[in-house]
């Protein structure tokens, strides 16, 4: 019979090093929150776009790195959270507004839709994810208010002076941004996280262990969707024109594939390191055109089979850092 | 029929299981007591296997009824049989690979028995430490060897607070020492109380578990009692040692 004295071990789940990274990602929201008294206007413009794309890579990578569920169609819920910001916004309600409910009415419609998605597995899934979104474009296409593919604009928004118009999408941006990651940052750590990930490694498993898969999975289908949502009505805000076949283009869903896969794929950190590459690849490459596009494929082609846990995944496992960690340590 | 000792734990009445055309189990009646220690022997496709997934939940009976507990269960879900205490092992371990030793364990623990924070860590150390996982329980679960998932499978289990345990194979595949080390540790289990069902093929190991064996054969049970009589039935032998099955 062991007779260890299991009062000499405790859990770790703060190191030193998380606890020094989260006051740094404070320190650097809080100066991002001031940072567009001293920026220029491009500066904004772009640094919202980074807002974005980090909200699309955590959300994408909660979706498929935690929780194995692999979409290809989450630009269903970006086109979504934009086509419900113009309908609502045309109400007359005040835009900003109207994206708040873009993106709330988008969530709830990705109740019944995940109830009814989740049913397939795999590829059936990922496809079909696909499939709908190229369903949802065409259905809006129909709405006479949208014109078809010449599409429409938040003309509403135009009540608002152009450079107080900028930093409040920029604002709404990161508080989007810092709010989605810390929810999503602390559902992780919690018992609903544990329960996410077991459902991605063995959905059988966790079931004959007492978690609940099915509801589970419709959480983080649920929150994936409403925070893509967002994500697309704050596009739609700072781009002003909603053409259908651009916010329901798979290139979204591609590009949160890429910051996912290059950051490091089911690592927290992971995804807003990839966001933060393919951030500074457009930044610099994107005037390449078509030869940024082949080169963002390579990039990802090469990570995939090179280093596939990601530029983050390789960086944690030699270096064994957690900055933001949702995992369980035990310490002697 | 073996006799019955203590109160009745789980009762399975005309159970069948049909995958399509393919009648796995066919009118199997089970029961069994609180603190009991049985044994499942029987030829590969015999149906032990899916008999345990059907009590487990994994599998939805296609007939007959289950009850645990007094509490008909057959169409409640494999999540709430294991928090009523019903808790199974996989044949082939099913290790949450992306997570440690320490957080598959622990995801039974936390959601099973409703536990606090500190109760639930207390659990996940208490199962490892008693399945002689602690030194590995910040190693990944896809790194680790085939006798450390088979012992992870346990620790699970065994984190989920079980009364009974179904145990499929859990020694198949290991040497002669690693399944002694094994035995030791559901003894220990058995001692605290937890009944078992425990399917094996080697069944000298069974037997220093089980008091009591049955027999499964194409789907129905031809054997039920003490251990050496069922292994000296005549349609056990004629089950092993071939003839025809029907």
């Amino acid at each position: 019979m062991t007779t260890t004295n299991l009062t000499s071990f405790r859990i770790e789940r703060w190191t030193t090093a998380s606890v020094v990274a989260v006051c740094l990602c404070v320190a650097a929201i809080v100066a991002l929150a001031i940072a567009p008294a001293v920026l220029g206007a491009g500066a904004v413009d772009r640094l919202t776009a980074l807002f974005i794309y980090i909200v699309l890579a955590a959300m994408w990578n909660a979706l498929a790195g935690y929780g194995g569920l692999v979409s290809i169609g989450q630009q269903l819920f970006f086109g979504l959270g934009a086509y419900f910001t113009i309908r609502i916004a045309n109400l007359g309600v005040d835009p900003f507004i109207a994206m708040a409910f873009g993106a709330i009415v988008t969530t709830v419609i990705a109740y019944p839709v995940g109830r009814f998605m989740l049913k397939l597995k795999g590829g059936e899934f990922a496809i079909g994810m696909w499939v709908l979104a190229e369903l949802a474009h065409l259905l809006v296409n129909l709405d006479t208010l949208i014109q078809g593919e010449t599409g429409t604009s938040l003309i509403s928004l135009n009540a608002y002076d152009i450079g107080l118009r900028r930093n409040l999408i920029y604002w709404l941006a990161l508080a989007t941004m810092a709010g989605l990651l810390s929810a999503l940052f602390f559902l992780l750590r919690s018992r609903t996280g544990a329960a996410i990930q077991a459902i991605r490694d063995s959905e059988e498993a966790a079931a004959s262990l007492g978690v609940d898969a099915i509801r589970t999975k419709r959480l983080i289908f649920v929150i994936a969707a409403g925070g893509i949502a967002a994500a697309g009505a704050l596009w739609l805000a700072s781009a002003i024109s909603f053409q259908p076949k651009t916010y329901f283009s798979v290139q979204w869903t591609a590009y949160m594939i890429f910051m996912v896969l290059v950051g490091g794929i089911g690592k927290f950190e992971g995804a807003i390191l990839g966001a933060i590459l393919f951030f500074l690849i457009e930044t610099w490459f994107a005037a390449a055109g078509v030869w940024y596009l082949i080169g963002l494929g390579a990039v990802a082609l090469i990570f995939s089979l090179v280093l596939p846990k990601g530029l983050w995944g390789y960086f944690a496992d030699r270096t064994g850092l957690r900055l933001l960690p949702v995992g369980y340590v035990v310490r002697e | 029929m073996a006799e019955t000792a203590g109160p009745i734990l789980l009762e399975a009445k005309g159970v069948a299981k049909r995958f399509g055309a393919l009648q796995v189990l066919s009118g199997v009646n089970f029961t069994m007591s609180q603190g009991e220690a049985v044994g499942i022997v029987g030829p590969n496709g015999a149906g032990k296997t899916t008999f345990l997934s059907v009590l487990s939940g994994a599998h939805a009976a296609s007939e007959g009824r289950i009850a645990f507990f007094g509490k008909d269960i057959t169409a409640i879900p494999a999540m709430q049989r294991c928090h009523m205490g019903l808790v199974r092992t996989h044949q082939v371990p099913r290790p949450f690979s992306g997570m440690t030793v320490f957080e598959n364990v622990h995801v039974a623990a936390v959601h099973n028995g409703g536990r606090g924070r500190e109760a639930a860590y207390q659990a996940t150390l208490e199962a490892l430490d008693l399945c002689g996982m602690l030194a590995i329980a910040n190693r990944q679960a896809d790194t680790i060897g085939l006798l450390d998932r088979k012992r992870l499978e346990l620790a699970r289990a065994l984190a989920a607070d079980p009364k009974l345990l179904l145990l499929d194979e859990i020694g198949g595949g290991l040497t002669e020492s690693e399944a002694e080390e094994l035995v030791q540790t559901i003894s220990k289990l058995t001692a605290r109380g937890i009944s078992v069902i425990w399917i094996e093929h080697i069944v000298h190991v069974l037997l220093k578990i089980a008091r009591r064996l049955i027999c499964m054969d194409a789907g129905r049970i031809i054997a039920d009692g003490d251990p050496q009589a069922v292994m000296s039935h005549p349609e056990v032998v004629k089950a092993y040692l071939g003839g025809s099955p029907e």
